[in-house]
């Protein structure tokens, strides 16, 4: 049911909330991006009859229910299915699929791909916490090899599969990375997808502090989340650390950890050290995604991994490019008369 | 079928005149490889007896392979087509004139010709390497195999050679206008004119003139070979049908499915967006939508079968007509999204063109073995309205009705076709679009309850509200998990899931027929009432003509709304010492309606990828009259069970 806010008013973040109360469980990475989502509406002065939220299966998948716009909770994995109607139908409404990692990548890691590589105008939201939270903790695709759960008591054999890379392969227009907790951050990727024009894919680590606690620690622990992510910035070069005196490097094929030279060595004699002149520089307008991709590929341990903005091109949108058609089959065999359609071509007289 | 009733008319446009016989009906059939061309000489005749005023009904028959290996058993592709003076329902049970291009089309099909019946073959085709692709260990043409037929040899190879010689095209182009030459000589058979054909080949070929002029040339070569030869002694006419007047075309059930989806477009004032995947046989609707642009019409090739059911979800949440189309195979993937239409009442139509099956089954055959699948073919309690076309032509109007139900209603529709008549071609009476119906559709824009807007809040007719995305104020949130009454609101309470669960199956149960629920034919009490649906319609029809002319008394009903099933059928078939029905399934109506009705209904049931003949029909009736029943079952054959050919046989 719906709630009478008036939605021609300028809206603050809470006018986006449903009369709904969350029922995640206590401590979710799911409320810091609900909350920042509602906050990127009101940002971008989104106007709630025009957007849609929709869903698959999944803890992630409960959120349009908690969001005073329209919202279609599907079922598991067709979420981008039902975007793509509702995009040929409406292209102007402003879609959001939210999703987790078992929704996109297992079940309906075929839609993902589709719906991706037509470039349809929505932002995706996958929320990552490389485990089975409604299901109750078996390993997900992108559970770490070797992971042990309620569905693999001696580990997982299965290789998982990169969220990113995945989107890039399937030739994204938009492919970034954010963590639950770092909000501002969160916030300022969710306000880039917002205002892209295409599939905006944008994977979330995000915690499941009941059944997979902790698995980003790594990269949200004041401690080390400076030697283990990275952010990108448009046009930058790939600095990190925590005095900013490591960088990424391109060898051949392959990244590589240097010293940016004139700071100090805090990793030892291990680390060539290398001008920053020297360092890869980010450039998420690239047309060929190759430095995306191999972005997509860092993965801790080894390297820091990216956050923020992988890739953002410009790209002709799907529901446009069907309803171009349309126009320009009017537009050369005049608009169809329904009769003279019906009679055929060939036709006689009884 | 080929009674003579007059005869001693000569064809004056022959030097040496031939007596020109009249007859009532006529069934022939092209065969050959499925490289050959058979389709499309099929089509051609077809096309030129409609314009020439017959009623026509036609089977084509081709295997799933594009070419199996050239003149195996495998790779026989045919096209039967009854042309007629009178009304026909079917495409003819036996063949009068059969045309072979290899000793494999020969052997598929020979069965299918009446005793007496001619037999056209391309002897140029009968080598030993033929014969052998074919299992024969003899020479048909020669062994007495072909003594009860009018056994006609031609050397088609040759004379379409020499007709064809001076077009300067090599042998190989040549050699594919060999169907035009076997259709010209059909032609001069049947006293059909050359002109539509040779429109057709001009408007095809206008930017190959050589490719245009060789087939226009094997074309009247066999014509002439018809006037010339002495193989022929006489030759037919079968004149104009008594149809009712008005304007008529030619068209398929796949046709006609999607003509009917851009009138609903029309009738509605919406777009249409067919979500579709590839799957035989419904693709022809895919492509034919697919160049329908200009009609307000949009297609998505989805990505797989529940893609394209999941789009059309999409598409009907935000307010334009939504359709999917598939078979049997691709029914079973969209299941538990048709699940999700159901649970958030979403008008989507699903066309299921029904094949063989199990699984893969027979793809390019039909069969109507999906009826329990339309039914139940889902998970919980899950009722969809189904509706069954009982014709080509019926396509065309209970796709509208299809619409219609869905709208008013909020619900899934699902639109039962099959192989036959998707495939099949009929005379249509165009109908005149400011006649047809309009569909009524009303979008809210303003909140519907005290507290504001509720989704599931119902109608009169229990549908709930179609609100559209992009409406201020009506901001909604629908899904697949059970909804509390009125509000939608996600709800687990037991009460309210079972009042739910009531709720959607009286809305469907209570539904009114948009159209006719059934086809009666014969009067309203009798002997045998049988009760069928979908394309079986004129095989039955014909069968109760028949069985009346004898005697018999016999009436037919025809079910178009098989979900809600019409109420008033028990009280009908009460009113007959007997209810058989034919169905081309293991008896899946008959289970709907003894559990319905408690009416102990009998089977006439045949699986064989092939519809129904009518002296099937016929034979089952008078076996049921005689008590030959197997169990609850009558035996298309009324005695043993039919042989099993040990040799791979397509016919």
């Amino acid at each position: 049911m719906s709630t009478a806010t008036p939605s021609t008013n300028v809206l603050k973040a809470a006018d986006f909330a449903s009369d709904q109360d969350p029922r995640w469980c206590p401590g979710c990475g799911d409320y810091a991006i609900l909350a920042q989502t509602k906050k990127v509406l009101a940002k971008i002065g989104a106007d709630r009859s025009k957007t849609v939220f929709i869903s698959g299966i999944g803890c992630s998948s409960r959120f349009p229910s908690y969001m005073n716009t329209y919202g279609f909770h599907s079922i598991h994995g067709r979420a981008p299915t039902l975007v793509t109607g509702l995009k040929l139908a409406q292209p102007e409404l402003n879609v959001w699929m939210v999703t987790g990692d078992g929704d996109a990548l297992s079940i309906g890691g075929n839609h993902l791909i589709h719906m991706i590589r037509r470039n349809v105008d929505v932002k995706i939201l996958l929320f990552n916490n490389r485990i089975y939270g409604l299901t109750k903790g078996q390993y997900s695709p992108t559970s770490e090899h070797g992971k042990k759960t309620k569905s693999t008591p001696m580990g997982s054999p299965d290789m998982p599969v990169r969220p990113i890379s995945i989107a890039i392969a399937a030739e994204a227009s938009f492919a970034a990375r954010a963590v639950d907790i770092d909000v501002k951050h969160l916030e300022y990727v969710l306000e880039r997808a917002a205002k892209h024009k295409g599939s905006a894919f944008v994977e979330i680590y995000q915690n499941c502090n009941i059944f997979n606690d902790g698995a980003f620690e790594y990269a949200t622990d004041k401690l080390t989340k400076s030697d283990t992510t990275l952010y990108l910035e448009h046009g930058k070069p790939l600095i990190f650390g925590k005095e900013l005196d490591k960088g990424i490097r391109v060898h051949g094929m392959n990244p590589e950890i240097v010293r940016v030279k004139g700071t100090n060595d805090p990793q030892g004699p291990s680390l060539s050290s290398s001008p920053a002149d020297d360092l890869l520089i980010h450039d998420e307008k690239a047309e060929n995604p190759s430095l995306a991709f191999m972005l997509s590929r860092m993965r801790h341990p080894d390297f820091p991994e990216p956050l923020g903005v992988f890739r953002a091109v410009d790209q002709e949108r799907y529901a446009q490019l069907v309803r171009n058609q349309s126009v320009d089959a009017v537009e050369r065999l005049g608009k169809g008369d329904l009769q003279t359609l019906l009679r055929g071509s060939e036709t006689w007289t009884v | 079928m080929s009674t003579v009733i007059e005869s001693a008319e000569t064809d004056g446009a022959s030097g040496s005149p031939k007596p020109r016989k009249t007859l009532p009906a006529v069934t022939i059939r092209f065969a050959g490889d499925s490289g050959d061309g058979m389709q499309l000489a099929g089509t051609q005749f077809t096309d030129t007896s409609a314009l020439l005023g017959n009623d026509i009904s036609t089977l084509p028959d081709f295997p799933a392979e594009i070419r199996a290996p050239a003149g195996t058993l495998a790779g026989v592709s045919g096209y039967q087509i009854h042309f007629s003076s009178n009304d026909i329902f079917t495409p003819g049970d036996e063949v009068d004139a059969l045309v072979a291009m290899n000793p494999a089309a020969l052997r598929t099909n020979l069965k299918s010709v009446k005793i007496g019946g001619i037999v056209i073959v391309n002897e140029d085709s009968f080598s030993a390497v033929d014969l052998k692709k074919a299992q024969y260990t003899a020479n048909p043409l020669e062994d007495g195999t072909l003594g009860r037929y009018r056994l006609v040899k031609v050397p088609i190879d040759k004379l379409n050679a020499a007709a064809t010689a001076d077009t300067g095209l090599g042998a190989k182009d040549t050699d594919r206008c060999k169907n035009m030459f076997a259709l010209g000589l059909v032609y001069w058979l049947y006293g059909r004119p050359l002109d539509a054909t040779l429109g057709y080949i001009n408007k095809k070929f206008a930017k190959k003139p050589q490719v245009a002029s060789a087939n226009t040339k094997a074309l009247q070569a066999g014509y002439n070979f018809g006037i010339t030869t002495e193989l022929f002694q006489e030759h037919y006419e079968v004149p104009k049908a008594k149809l009712a007047s008005g304007l008529y075309r030619k068209i398929t059930g796949n046709e006609a499915v999607a003509l009917g989806m851009v009138a609903a477009a029309h009738l509605s004032g919406k777009e249409l967006i067919y979500c579709s995947y590839p799957i035989t046989p419904a693709s022809d609707i895919l492509h034919e939508l697919s160049a329908r642009k200009n009609f307000g019409v949009m297609t998505f090739q989805a990505e797989d079968e529940i893609a394209a059911m999941g789009a059309a979800i999409g598409v009907a949440f935000g307010g334009s007509l939504a359709a999917t189309g598939t078979s049997g195979p691709g029914l079973a993937l969209k299941g538990e999204a048709i699940g999700l239409a159901v649970m958030t009442e979403l008008p989507v139509v699903i066309v299921n063109v029904q094949r063989g099956g199990p699984s893969t089954g027979l793809p390019t055959k039909t069969e109507q073995a999906d009826l329990l699948q339309a039914m139940f073919g889902r998970n919980g309690e899950c009722p969809v309205p189904i509706l069954a076309a009982t014709s080509a032509s019926d396509c065309f109007s209970a796709l509208i009705e299809a619409f219609t139900i869905a709208t008013k209603y909020m619900t899934p529709v699902l639109f039962l076709s099959d192989g036959y008549i998707a495939n099949g071609a009929e005379p249509w009476l165009v109908p005149d679009v400011d006649e047809l119906p309009k569909i009524v559709i009303h979008h809210p824009t303003a909140a519907n309850d005290e507290g504001g807007f509720m989704p599931y809040k119902r109608n009169e007719d229990g549908a709930r509200p179609w609100a559209l995305p992009g409406t201020p104020g009506l901001e909604h949130r629908i899904g697949g998990l059970e909804k509390q009454d009125v509000t939608g609101n996600v709800s687990y309470d037991p009460a309210n899931h079972e009042h739910m669960i009531h709720l959607r199956a009286q809305k469907v149960a209570e539904i009114k027929p948009a159209g006719s629920a059934y086809l009666w034919n014969g009067p309203q009490s009798g002997d045998v009432l049988l009760v069928g649906w979908g394309s079986t319609y004129g095989a039955i029809r014909a069968a109760v003509q028949q069985l009346t002319e004898e005697g018999v008394s016999v009436a037919s009903c025809q079910i178009r709304y098989l979900n809600p099933l019409p109420e008033q059928l028990g009280e009908m078939m009460k009113r007959f010492k007997h209810v058989l029905a034919p169905e081309m399934n293991l008896g899946q109506l008959r289970m709907l309606l003894r559990a319905k009705f408690l009416i102990d209904v009998q089977g006439l049931n045949k699986v064989r990828g092939q519809p129904f003949t009518i002296s099937e029909i016929t034979r089952g009736v008078h076996a049921l009259l005689r008590g030959n029943l197997n169990g609850h079952m009558v035996s298309v054959n009324d005695g043993p069970a039919p042989q099993i050919e040990a040799i791979n046989d397509e016919g």
